[in-house]
């Protein structure tokens, strides 16, 4: 598994307002040893707006990649963004299924695409490719304390005739991984409910009212923290919890971190490297929360210990009480 | 040879896209057609008489009849020519309405390849050899697989029409679904009660033999004979001595094993009598759950009972019954929960199916007729109930209307409501079907008089929120989603085929269709026979159905039996493979590919060994004849000469 | 709503037109209500989907081109996913939206606005350069304070930049753009 490269694509967000997706993603990939290489000069994939234009124009915006990605003589380009992955899957579907609509489209690039990329989530890449045991395996830290609920959004597993990837009912590809690396995980009801997408900008208060629901779901579900696999859901639940705080009269305090800083705190890397800081709503305490295993389970050991000793205490103070009473009765 | 062509118009049915007086001019031609004409309705009876006289005018001796598909009526013109005196095999009929005029419109065409399928016709006739049907004994006795409430009905009308009959039940007690069901719609009867006495009535029965958790193991023979052999499988408990006094399973400390009358809604015992009313009523452990069996101790149950029962050594027994006919009533199953994710079916215990509910609102079910949550056991006052679920839905594979659930919902409903007069209940539909007699009033009363609230539209989501179970549909009359809190959510589960129904039909060589049921020779005339002869279908194996059809279909396979015993001799069908013992070279291809079994060896004086075919036993497929690498297994009416006079016909050009 | 004479306002061509273009059969839709119950977004629809279904069945192009419905779908595939009847139904949505933009027909003008923005931005770097897209759109939408709340938060993270990134292949991506509407002009 070390030795497969595969192309990594980070999408325009991962380069600005979701910058700390990039850092800690690199980061975990580093840690299990996956080798990525970014696409030369990749442009921006579409994402939603191009869809809302024309399906051959996306197709195409989204395919100059996969021809570059072709190029560097991988099959397979892993993907941190959802939107850019549908943009992707749904090229390389169309053009793989239908091919007068893949010359249609190669018409209007520069350089035809083939058809020999498959797109994937960095997600599906480690649950499938890494596993969980090696995922499992670099855990040095641990967060006690910390309940998260896994949010995966919606498109990361729907339609599933394009995502082809875990549940779209129920997903646990996250849940798995969070596991695997000793953090608790909520059961989470709303973990595929839309967080309002790209109406961030323009419809702002819908996007409140839907980040709203998903924010004190987690909160019933017993959560302290929320994990995402998409920079929009981030920042429309991280971003935008202010707004939703002003819009909802809410008082939400909830740290949104990505499931690649989660696993990458657990592997002991250094929050700055994580991205730690970009979180709008801080997650300090969660970083301050970190302690090595072998001191979680020291500091375990040495309370269960005190708890033993306590209770043969208080066994031996009542049969005390008991014997004196017996003596004051006769 | 004197070859009477008759080319039938069926109204404009054919003689609209085939030139029919053409066709017969062209006939006229053909070496050996002694008379052609053409007739508006060769099947009415002036037609038929048409052919008689024809043949006895124009002293024809072989009759070829252009028309529908043999299917529809070479039967009625085999039994019009045998009245004017010939074999009832000197009969061709040549199909140019099925395959020629109904495909195309295109007249010169359609009227040239009439032409060429009757000259087909003709050649072959000419090829005809007189057949004769022989005579075998029919056993009189029938087999009855499945006791449910068709099965039940089919086998008490045989035993009272004088018939020996066996019934093999799966499950330890006859009843089916009908038994697991509180009151029964529309007139709200209370289930067991209607359908005890007939349980009993079967149990008791001088004719009927009844065996209870049994299954079938294999068929072999033919209508009239079949041997029947039937796995009685080990319930570790001697029936002969049991008394079903229950204090095995009083005492009996494995209690968490799966309850399958209850479909799962609460444990039960590993040693168990699976409801009061059963018949028989005797004890039956599980060795899945049994300590017994699983760790090998215990035996609790075999000390306690008063009659020594017990026997853990207990093996299962292959017993044979030799009947003449065989009524299917195996009736149907229910698709799994774990099909709806998005409604938390199988994560959430307080949503359950419409079995379960229906075994918490009966007084003998587990909770005594106490509707609780499963998850609390607290009293829910705002249930929900959803239709289709699994039904009329492609995506999952079920295109089609499970019949009933409509109706049933709509009882629940009502008794739920009887049961907690403070409830809400919630009905979401996408239509309502109630065709039956008092139907349609019947779902009427459950929103008229008993406060259901029906919701027009599809639920989309249901999930947890605190002790609640949060219902997301839609109102599509309103054009607004709604959301129900509820206490306890109810789905319709799609009917489906019942498990092992697809196993069944191949060990009794009848069709069944995508979804595992069972097909009737004709949709509309024949629904309770099948394309084998002797075997007859009853109930919801059939398709998904209610009780007063199922009760319908039980007595009318048992009508088709008693006529079928009418007679004290069959006729077979002379349509057989035949061996030429000369050119057999013994290499028994065609026994390894008969579906049916119908080959045999035979050992001639000399030691040779050839093919031989049981002919009672053989269907006419063919499969046989395109196998021998000699050619000496023929298919009697379907040779190779015959055949290939018909490929020679089309060839002359 | 008046009372619709359905022998003049049903607009077949239309049906046919949105069936070919979305790949869907929109008679097999049986107006469950389905994607109308998991819609997230049905609250702020005009015509919730399933209303707009029943629209498309019955051949009411005005209605569905000038409505809002279309442009407030979040293609987040709900329905697509829990259709009985397995239609495609966000394609549809999205196939609508693509018609009502080809005729200028758009309803919910801040959204065409921002997905245009996004656009331009696209064409003329390569890629989505974020500060220039959102005021490009909070100038031309005259919502001019638009998200300023946020502003603060991302410029002190370093998570938004002051300049845009080229890339070298601008030209390729604008050209994507031009041959496109070359192609689109031509066939009308």
């Amino acid at each position: 598994m070390a030795e497969k490269e595969y192309a990594y694509y980070a999408g325009c967000s991962l380069e600005g307002t979701a910058v700390e997706y990039d850092m800690s993603m690199r980061q975990v990939f580093k840690a299990l040893g996956v080798k990525i290489r970014e696409p030369e000069d990749w442009s921006c994939c579409g994402s939603t707006p191009a869809h809302t234009v024309d399906h051959l124009f996306a197709a195409a915006l989204a395919a100059r990649n996969l021809t570059i990605i072709e190029k560097m003589g991988t099959d397979t380009v892993t993907v941190p963004c959802p939107s850019c992955l549908s943009a992707f899957k749904r090229a390389h579907l169309s053009m793989t299924a239908d091919e007068s609509f893949k010359n249609e489209v190669n018409e209007l690039l520069d350089e035809p695409y083939g058809g020999g990329v498959i797109p994937k989530s960095t997600l599906q890449i480690m649950i499938e490719d890494v596993g969980l045991d090696a995922v499992a395996s670099k855990v040095t830290h641990a967060l006690p304390g910390l309940v998260v609920a896994p949010y995966y959004g919606c498109i990361l597993t729907r339609p599933p005739e394009i995502a082809q990837f875990d549940d779209p009912e129920n997903p646990m590809s996250m849940d798995k991984i969070l596991q695997a690396v000793g953090v608790k995980v909520a059961d989470y009801a709303f973990k595929m409910e839309c967080c309002g997408a790209a109406f961030g900008v323009p419809k702002k208060d819908m996007v409140n009212r839907l980040t709203y629901r998903v924010l004190s779901m987690a909160l019933d579900a017993g959560a302290n923290c929320i994990a995402v696999a998409c920079p929009l859901c981030q920042q429309n639940l991280d971003l935008r919890q202010s707004q939703v705080n002003s819009t909802m009269g809410a008082s939400f305090n909830i740290p949104i971190l990505y499931f690649s800083q989660i696993v990458g705190l657990t592997y002991g890397l250094s929050p700055k490297e994580l991205g730690m800081d970009k979180l709008v709503v801080s997650a300090d305490e969660v970083v301050r929360s970190r302690i090595a295993v072998e001191e979680l389970e020291k500091k375990e050991a040495e309370t269960r210990a005190e708890a033993v000793a306590k209770a043969a205490e208080k066994e031996k103070k009542a049969k005390a009480k008991e014997d004196n009473t017996k003596t004051e009765e006769t | 040879m004197r070859v009477g062509v008759f080319i039938c118009h069926c109204g404009s049915n054919i003689a609209g896209t085939i030139d029919v007086a053409q066709a017969a001019a062209e006939l006229r031609k053909v070496p050996g057609v002694a008379f052609a004409t053409n007739y508006m309705y060769t099947c009415s009876e002036p037609g038929q008489d048409e052919i008689k006289q024809a043949i006895q005018r124009e002293k024809l001796d072989r009759i070829v009849v252009a028309a529908c598909s043999p299917r529809m009526h070479e039967l009625t013109f085999r039994r019009t020519i045998e009245k004017a005196g010939l074999n009832r095999y000197f009969l061709e009929m040549a199909n140019i309405r099925e395959h020629i005029s109904w495909v195309g419109l295109d007249k010169e065409a359609n009227t040239n390849k009439a032409i060429d399928a009757i000259k087909m016709a003709v050649a072959k006739v000419m090829q005809n050899k007189p057949l004769y049907s022989s005579s075998f004994k029919v056993n009189k006795r029938v087999l009855v697989i499945g006791g449910g409430v068709a099965g039940m009905q089919a086998a008490l009308d045989c035993g009272d029409g004088g018939l020996e009959v066996v019934l093999v039940e799966k499950s330890p007690s006859v009843g089916g679904m009908m038994a697991r069901l509180d009151k029964t719609f529309p007139t709200i009867d209370c289930s067991i009660c209607i359908l005890g006495p007939k349980m009993v009535d079967v149990a008791q029965h001088d004719k009927i033999k009844l065996y209870a958790y049994s299954e079938i193991e294999d068929i072999k023979g033919y209508v009239g004979n079949y041997q029947v052999r039937i796995r009685r499988k080990a319930t570790y408990v001697d029936w002969t001595k049991c008394t079903g006094c229950g204090l095995c399973m009083e005492k009996c400390p494995s209690k968490n094993s799966y309850d399958y009358f209850n479909f799962g809604v609460a444990p039960t015992k590993a040693i168990n009598i699976p409801f009061p009313q059963a018949i028989p009523k005797k004890a039956k452990i599980d060795p899945d759950f049994c300590r017994q069996f699983t760790k090998g101790k215990c035996g609790v149950c075999a000390k306690i009972c008063p009659t020594g029962a017990i026997n853990y050594e207990m093996q299962d027994e292959i017993v044979t019954e030799d009947v003449g006919a065989i009524v299917v009533a195996s009736g149907y199953g229910l698709i799994d929960m774990d099909k709806f994710p998005e409604y938390g079916a199988g994560r959430y215990p307080d949503v359950i199916s419409g079995i379960q509910y229906e075994r918490l609102l009966n007084a003998s079910g587990p909770t005594e007729g106490h509707i609780v949550r499963p998850s609390d056991h607290t009293e829910p006052k705002t249930i929900v109930f959803v239709s289709c679920a699994g039904s009329r839905d492609k995506s999952l594979g079920i295109p089609y209307c499970s019949n009933f659930c409509c109706m049933y919902i709509a009882k629940q409903a009502i008794l739920t409501k009887d049961h907690i007069p403070d409830s809400q209940s919630y009905v979401f539909y996408m239509d309502i079907r109630s065709p039956g007699k008092g139907y349609d009033e019947f779902t009427r009363r459950a929103q008229e008089d008993y406060g259901a609230k029906y919701v027009r539209g599809r639920v989309s989501r249901i999930y947890p929120k605190g002790k609640k179970m949060v219902v997301v549909g839609a109102d599509t009359l309103l054009g607004t989603q709604v959301e129900v809190e509820a206490d306890l959510v109810v789905l319709a589960t799609a009917v489906t085929a019942a498990p092992g129904a697809a196993q069944l039909a191949e060990k009794l060589h009848i069709s069944y269709d995508t979804f595992g049921f069972y097909v009737e020779s004709h949709p509309k005339l024949r629904p309770v026979e099948t394309n084998t002869s002797g075997v007859y279908l009853a109930g919801a194996a059939q398709g998904p159905k209610d009780i007063p059809a199922s009760v319908g279909q039980g007595s009318a396979a048992a009508a088709k039996v008693l006529a079928l015993f009418s007679k004290d001799m069959l006729e077979s069908d002379p349509a057989v493979a035949k061996v030429n013992e000369n050119t057999c070279v013994g290499c028994l291809k065609c026994k390894l590919t008969c579906p049916f079994g119908a080959i045999q060896e035979k050992e001639l004086r000399g030691g040779r060994v050839v093919a031989n075919v049981i002919e009672t036993v053989c269907a006419g497929c063919g499969v046989c004849t395109s196998t021998c690498p000699c050619g000496a297994i023929q298919l009697s009416h379907f040779t190779d000469n015959q055949l290939l006079a018909e490929v020679n016909a089309i060839c002359q050009k | 709503m008046d009372t619709l004479n359905l022998t003049k306002s049903m607009d077949l061509n239309f049906i046919e037109q949105v069936s070919r273009e979305s790949g869907q059969n929109p008679s097999l839709c049986y107006q469950c209500g389905n994607c109308t119950a998991g819609c997230p977004y049905t609250h702020y629809f005009d015509y919730p989907v399933s209303q707009i279904m029943r629209l498309l069945q019955a051949g009411q192009r005005n209605i569905i081109l000038t409505s809002k419905a279309i442009w407030l779908c979040a293609t987040c595939e709900t329905c697509t996913t829990r259709c009985p009847c397995e239609i495609d139904v966000a394609m549809i949505m999205d196939t609508l939206r693509i018609i009502a933009r080809r005729e200028n027909k758009v309803s919910e003008k801040d959204i065409k606005l921002f997905y245009d923005s996004f656009l331009d931005s696209m064409k003329e770097h390569g890629r989505l350069f974020e500060m220039g897209t959102l005021l490009a759109y909070n100038l031309k939408s005259g919502h001019y304070f638009a998200d300023a709340d946020l502003g603060p938060k991302v410029l002190e993270k370093g998570k938004i930049h002051f300049f845009p990134k080229n890339i070298k292949g601008k030209d390729q991506v604008a050209k994507i753009f031009t041959r496109f509407q070359e192609k689109a002009k031509k066939h009308g």
